[in-house]
């Protein structure tokens, strides 16, 4: 879905975010309480410009408005593979922001992300991985690769890859998967209004979504395995 | 004393000489055979601890718990059961309170067998790590090994109190091969070994700033670094954030977009190195002195 058709049906046409470049951003008003938005769009590629950008938002949400929540709008291809932003320490300005969001949260800001396009591997893991919950409307698309690199880069036969990925869900692309994994909550269907105001009214404060990924069959062993290493001799 | 190579040795062994000797108790060892069952199912070898060793162990007898990535199975890359030891550590961590917790990382990131399960286990090691943080309780990621530390481990490093390198580690997000695939080898050219470790080598991250300690490649090297760094807990807060962010964002100001001069040594230039086209052929003492106090 295009952003700025789903900023219109959530918050109204009037809604006050703004685009510059690939980065979103604004403060809307959703039932009365002002909620700041972030998000990049574009399939955005998120490098250290962009991720500073972000930063920047939550942090200035947490000096100027305690307690304001957070919604994190995600689409993009994941981090930016260029030379430059290597040098520039990617993953140091990524982490950056992950701890920006983290720290927010530990403030007692509810941070919510939804992944309305795509997302993928480092752009997703400090943005709506991060966040006490992450969403996903059902056309999203989320995965670390496909599954035609996949196989080049494992060197295992396309077919058995796809195959396999019916069964087990750690292998495929698909937001479905992610949801039975217990990395995404759940899927916004039917009012979109409706499921924002779910979704902000229950946002967890702890991380518990291996335990999810266990209860919805996707991933079976992360939460055992958590257990047994507190468990152990 | 003869030194030991931090780079060439195996992940366990590595732990094993870097804490006090005889301390080292592992949790979830091979004798459990806590192997990914994902990695069976595509027909591909499997380890006995998915390649990772986590346990409690004195350094300078402080209790500590440790765990070691081992860049010889799979190039220590980050799958389900090997995230949920690392979780597993920390959550400990945080229940039962040791000194410090030391990680010895060498990673390429997410396990591609795996991928999903990966990521969403790397996301949940960084929250877990960033509890420990909270806490007081330091969390210090050393690298040094022949994989370097890359991808969502990369990210993970720099969610730590303290970053420990010796000149032949590496940290960054994407490999040169995936940057060059992705843009070319006028982008990257990840057989340029020299250009590969100016981009993303331990002297590079020692001058930038993106590594606390600089070492040689020499366990004893790194031991003494984490012992050093033990009493080092530095919660995050909003002023150092900010102080994080008014850093890179002076950095990203340095290096203009464009740049027909290399561009390691023009961002060391104006950062203040004196010299900086010698910097590769300096020994580590020679660089841990070029950095600004």
């Amino acid at each position: 879905m295009e952003w700025s058709t789903l900023a219109a049906s959530l918050f109204g046409d009037d809604h006050g975010i703004t685009r510059e470049g690939d980065f979103l951003q604004g403060t809307v008003t959703f039932d009365g309480q002002a909620i700041t938005v972030i998000g990049t769009t574009n399939h955005a590629p998120i490098g250290v410009r962009l991720a500073l950008a972000q930063a920047r938002a939550v942090l200035d949400t947490v000096a100027r408005h305690p307690g304001r929540p957070l919604l994190l709008l995600i689409d993009t291809q994941g981090q930016q593979l260029r030379r430059r932003d290597e040098l520039l320490g990617i993953n140091r300005a990524m982490a950056h922001l992950g701890m920006a969001i983290d720290h927010a949260r530990r403030r007692g800001h509810r941070v919510l992300g939804l992944v309305y396009d795509q997302a993928l591997s480092g752009g997703f893991i400090t943005s709506g991985l991060i966040a006490d919950a992450c969403d996903a409307l059902p056309e999203a698309e989320i995965r670390v690769m496909r599954i035609p690199a996949m196989a080049r880069v494992t060197k295992l036969p396309e077919a058995m890859l796809e195959e396999l990925s019916r069964s087990n869900p750690v292998f495929a692309p698909g937001v479905g998967n992610y949801v039975t994994m217990g990395g995404v909550r759940r899927l916004w269907q039917g009012d979109l209004r409706a499921c924002l105001r779910e979704a902000l009214a229950e946002a967890p404060v702890e991380d518990r979504r291996a335990q999810q990924g266990a209860v919805r069959g996707g991933r079976r062993l992360a939460a055992d395995v958590v257990q047994r290493v507190l468990d152990a001799a | 004393m003869t030194t030991v190579s931090y780079a060439e040795c195996p992940g366990r062994e590595r732990l094993l000489r870097l804490v006090d000797p005889g301390t080292f108790h592992e949790w979830l060892p091979p004798a459990e055979r806590l192997a990914s069952p994902h990695l069976a199912q595509l027909g591909v070898p499997s380890s006995f601890d998915d390649g990772v060793a986590i346990g409690r162990a004195t350094l300078a007898g402080r209790a500590v718990f440790v765990a070691a990535q081992e860049g010889g199975f799979m190039g220590g890359g980050v799958g389900e059961v090997h995230g949920a030891k690392l979780v597993g550590l920390f959550r400990r961590a945080l229940r039962d309170r040791p000194d410090a917790v030391v990680l010895l990382a060498e990673s390429g990131g997410v396990r591609l067998h795996e991928a999903n399960a990966g990521l969403i286990a790397v996301s949940e090691v960084m929250r877990a790590l960033l509890d420990v943080r909270a806490a007081g309780i330091p969390v210090i990621v050393l690298i040094g090994g022949a994989n370097g530390c890359f991808g969502g481990m990369g990210i993970v490093a720099r969610c730590a109190d303290r970053v420990v390198m010796s000149d032949i580690g590496r940290l960054a997000m994407s490999g040169p091969e995936v940057i060059e695939a992705s843009h070319g080898v006028d982008e990257f050219d990840a057989r340029d070994r020299a250009l590969v470790w100016r981009t993303t080598g331990g002297k590079h991250r020692w001058l930038i700033g993106d590594c606390d300690v600089l070492v040689e490649d020499d366990v004893a090297a790194f031991r003494a670094a984490a012992i050093d760094a033990l009493d080092g807990a530095s919660p995050v807060t909003l002023d150092g954030l900010e102080a994080e962010h008014a850093l890179l964002a002076a950095r990203l100001a340095l290096l203009p977009d464009v740049s027909d001069a290399d561009d390691a040594i023009a961002l060391w230039s104006r950062l203040g190195v004196a010299d900086a086209g010698r910097v590769v052929d300096l020994e580590v003492e020679a660089v841990r002195a070029l950095r600004a106090a």
